[in-house]
């Protein structure tokens, strides 16, 4: 579901994207200030002083993409080891230190980069910080660790397996993306993590985690030269290093319409109809946001939420999201429906896709669509988490810190034509695919009926696809 | 997402919120997961500037300025959830939430949601057993028209049959995809219910399926008459307000809606447990599940804050008793926790769980959970893990008021279940918890005759099959 999930919240932060509105956005205009170490490391800062605290981001390019193939999983277990001890601190006592401090400390694979937060208060930052350099710089990967932590991610992996939304993704992620890294989980695969040894983590980290691969964001109660002093003071003694370029194997193009079916004893049909999407840099974002807000992803104001939802009672939640990516992400629908009413539901996304395709967006439809993205832009960088990851956002894809003042211009220009150059451009019905986790039995034709002659019977979900 | 329903069950940290419900499931996590102040926070805290009045219609106002952004949250919080309901109508509380979208005279069925979002604002709403709360997020000048649209639809809501209909339908297939088809919300469901036998606790908020699908339009427009009134509202603000200009506009907007009669009491009360009761859920499910509920008291009891401080012992940080043990030392469980909320109107309870790695069995689980209620109750605690905990408590009640509408959140839930000014009372009462008291409430409560164990044991299924066909053309 890792895929997913990182969409979904692309999604909220795209849908987060704001206006000129009188922020409590410094005058010149910019999310904070930007500056850069001498060994590379870029950090953003910006001041908030409502509260006792400070919140660090770090953001580095080692995510999925760069797993190697068959370790998949590699890139997520070297980011979350880092707080199972290092040379002088052992696992139980980073979680004492944290905890006694109150402090939150966190570190995560993602697709496109790893990221290491600290929330802490202002009066234990000098504590807190000694701690992160101390994780960051001499990360130990012991034996028993390694072990430790693999085995709880592979069987959290399976758990998760109860959602069978999480059964749809990984087979649509899988299937659309075959060996490239976004095709697997970001906590990688059972095979993937099993191969994976300490010295690889060693090896991974020391290619990848450098202050010249990293963005540093700082938010919170601290002038602009306390900032400077703790980041030098931390962060100057990093070592740079030269980062290996990732070859990537190509996204496979999909050549007609397939349709997965997982058959599991529940009472709803899990759905994802899907294609590729695109990737952040690509400048139809903007058209690609608008276009989806209206079709699905505006919540009531979008059209598979009235239709499906509103009109037809068929679904709780049916949405449609797209995942740019420093590479091209999915375009996905997804909705639940009973059983009995998942070839009708899928009939009806397909109806809607086909019409936003054919038909120009109303002139109310653009307006709201618009107004929405460009007003509810403020409260993405409302609080010091969300100005923090805002901040490391806009640095990680290249959009400038002033991009939350650009951004009503590159929504308010476009045309119902823009909206539907990108729904005929990027929304492909007849090559598409489809992933269908019911019952059954209990699922009308074309789900519930067998393969169809000649039909490619799809071996175990859990084979490996990564040689 | 905007997604009009958020349940908020008693044992939410077990439930499993899903991704794409991400910002009320966030929302949901942060109301059950307790709060705290630190001491300064009585006397120059947050919550010192806050503005509380009653209009005349016994609506209650409680208003926070918060000028960091010309933004504010409203919420509207009712004095009424699945604890005010009965057997055979369980989830009117929920359905009712959900027909509050569907229109009054003045705004279409279609208009409420869409007039928010096109002002750059969010919509939602969330029934837990307590309350029902609705509420808006956006610009500050979008406050005089929301603060009006909510005022209509206290009293002015308008459904058709074919509406009331649909909607139904939508409750249900939220119902299949929180309850049905995930085994651990299903195990929750069961032993809440073996918990409780004379009290409305007993039910999931969401209601019994067969329940949902029997409730008529009548029976709702009575429910709605009779707990949507501003007697039984508390209104909240906080955000970028003028305190006495917001005030104004609020009794503009609610002022003239009369008071209604009081809503009946619930006097229900759960009776003493004499023994220990044990339910099983058979179901298809990757690994087992353990959880046990201890009955306590709620926040009128003294007992409530040294509660807390035992919940966070066992739980929180990767220090914590539970996970240090039994996670990272035993390397028995895969997930593990201990979950207690002062913040109900009536005595619920307190709860600890873990979920077994592969390879364990729940009574390994079972047996480790016990050896660590026992240690609570036979060897005090010691300084430095209570001061532990005590940090702990203090940080997070800043970290938490970095959202806004976590700070509206804390008033009006407050407000609803007991009063708000708990807020000044909650860091002191911690602060003075002491070890003895830790290991008095450990003994008083988590023992065996006040225990619900509910046990999730998978059956064994075949792998599910997956197939691929090629549709060409047929499938739409």
């Amino acid at each position: 579901m890792d895929k997913f999930i990182k969409s979904l919240s692309w999604g909220l932060i795209a849908a987060l994207v704001w206006t000129g509105a009188a922020m409590a956005a410094p005058p010149s205009q910019v999310l904070g200030v930007r500056e850069k170490l001498p060994n590379g490391l870029v950090w953003l800062f910006s001041e908030q002083s409502g509260l006792p605290l400070v919140t660090l981001k770090l953001l580095v390019k080692a995510g999925t993409l760069q797993d190697p193939p068959g370790k998949e999983g590699l890139a997520n277990l070297a980011a979350v080891l880092l707080l199972s001890g290092t040379k002088k601190r052992s696992a139980t006592q980073i979680a004492q230190e944290l905890d006694f401090l109150g402090a939150k400390l966190s570190a995560a694979g993602g697709d496109d980069f790893a990221e290491v937060s600290l929330t802490i208060l202002k009066k234990d930052l000098a504590a807190g910080l000694d701690l992160l350099q101390d994780i960051l710089l001499h990360p130990a990967f012991a034996p028993p660790e390694v072990r430790r932590k693999v085995a709880e991610i592979r069987a959290s992996l399976k758990s998760d397996e109860d959602e069978p939304m999480v059964v749809a993704a990984r087979a649509f992620n899988k299937d659309l993306f075959g060996a490239f890294p976004y095709g697997h989980p970001i906590r990688g695969t059972q095979e993937g993590l099993a191969a994976i040894t300490p010295k690889d983590l060693q090896g991974f980290h020391s290619r990848y985690w450098r202050p010249n691969n990293a963005i540093l964001c700082v938010a919170g109660d601290l002038t602009q030269d306390e900032a400077r002093k703790w980041v030098t003071q931390i962060f100057g003694s990093w070592p740079e290093g030269k980062i290996p370029a990732v070859k990537l194997p190509p996204i496979p193009a999909l050549k007609d319409r397939q349709v997965v079916v997982i058959d599991k004893d529940i009472t709803q049909a899990n759905i994802i109809w899907g294609n590729l999407g695109i990737a952040r840099s690509n400048p139809d974002f903007y058209a690609l946001q608008v276009m989806n807000y209206i079709l699905g992803g505006g919540g009531f104001a979008s059209r598979l939420m009235d239709n499906i939802r509103v009109n037809r009672g068929l679904a709780y939640s049916v949405s449609s999201q797209f995942d740019p990516g420093l590479e091209a992400g999915i375009y996905a629908v997804t909705l639940e429906t009973k059983n009995r009413s998942s070839a009708e539901a899928v009939d009806q996304v397909l109806a809607e896709i086909r019409r936003i395709q054919k038909q120009p967006v109303t002139a109310a439809e653009l307006s709201d669509a618009k107004s929405y993205l460009i007003g509810s832009f403020p409260r993405k960088m409302d609080s010091l988490s969300r100005r923090a990851w805002l901040m490391g956002y806009v640095e990680f894809y290249g959009l400038g810190l002033d991009y939350p003042w650009r951004y009503p211009d590159l929504i308010q220009k476009l045309t119902p034509g823009d909206i539907q150059r990108v729904a005929e451009k990027y929304l492909h019905p007849d090559q598409s695919l489809l992933v269908v986790v019911g019952k059954k039995s209990a699922m009308p034709p074309p789900f519930g009926a067998g393969p169809r002659p000649g039909a490619e019977e799809k071996k175990d979900g859990q084979k490996k696809t990564h040689p | 997402m905007m997604i009009n329903a958020c349940i908020g069950n008693a044992l939410k940290s077990i439930s499993r919120s899903r991704q794409r419900f991400l910002a009320v499931a966030l929302a949901c996590l942060l109301v059950s997961a307790g709060f705290s102040l630190p001491v300064a926070a009585a006397d120059a805290g947050p919550f010192d500037h806050v503005v509380e009045h009653q209009l005349k219609n016994g609506l209650k106002v409680l208003l926070l300025r918060e000028a960091r952004a010309p933004i504010i949250s409203l919420q509207v919080w009712y004095r009424v959830g699945s604890r005010n309901e009965e057997l055979g109508k369980t989830g009117i509380s929920h359905l009712n939430e959900h027909m509050m979208f569907k229109g009054t005279k003045k705004y279409g069925p279609k208009d409420f949601s869409r007039l928010i979002q096109k002002a750059g604002g969010d919509d939602n709403a969330f029934t837990g057993r307590d309350y029902t709360a609705y509420f808006e997020n956006g610009p500050k000048t979008e406050l005089t028209r929301w603060l009006e649209m909510e005022a209509d639809r206290m009293r002015n809501l308008r459904v058709s049959q074919a509406d009331f209909d649909t909607e139904k339908k939508v409750v249900l297939e939220e119902r299949r995809l929180r309850t049905e088809d995930d085994p651990i919300s299903f195990l929750q469901e069961e032993v809440m219910a073996a918990a409780f036998k004379a009290h409305p606790y007993q039910w999931p908020v969401i209601g019994w399926f067969h329940d949902i699908e029997s409730i008529t339009r009548e029976e709702f427009l009575q429910r709605y008459r009779q707990y949507y009134e501003p007697n039984n509202c508390t209104v909240v603000v906080v955000g970028d307000i003028e305190p006495q200009e917001t005030l104004k506009q609020i009794e503009l907007a609610f002022g003239a809606i009369p008071a209604g009669p009081e809503p009946p009491k619930v006097t229900a009360l759960e009776p003493r447990q004499y023994g220990e009761r044990r339910v099983v859920v058979h179901r298809e499910a990757q690994f087992p599940f353990i959880m046990m509920l201890y009955h306590t008291p709620n926040w009128q009891d003294q007992d409530a804050y040294p509660l807390e401080v035992l919940a966070r012992i066992l739980s929180q940080g990767r220090s914590s008793r539970l996970y240090h043990n039994l996670v990272y030392k035993q390397h028995l469980a895969l997930d593990v926790g201990a979950d207690y909320n002062f913040d109900h109107i009536d005595p619920s309870v307190f709860t600890i769980y873990g979920q077994p790695l592969p390879g364990k069995t729940v009574e390994q689980v079972e047996a480790a959970l016990n050896t660590e209620v026992k240690r609570l109750q036979t060897e005090q605690v010691g300084a430095k893990e209570l001061q532990k905990v005590k940090n702990q408590a203090v940080a997070g009640f800043y970290m938490r008021l970095d959202s806004l509408f976590y700070r509206g959140m804390l008033l009006g839930k407050l407000e609803t279940v007991a009063k708000w000014t708990l807020i000044k009372d909650f860091v002191p009462k911690i602060m003075q918890v002491t070890a003895a008291d830790v290991q008095r409430v450990a003994k008083k409560y988590l023992v065996a005759d006040n225990r619900n164990v509910g046990i999730l044991s998978p059956i064994k299924t075949e792998k599910p099959k997956m197939e691929r066909f090629k549709s060409g053309g047929q499938v739409h």
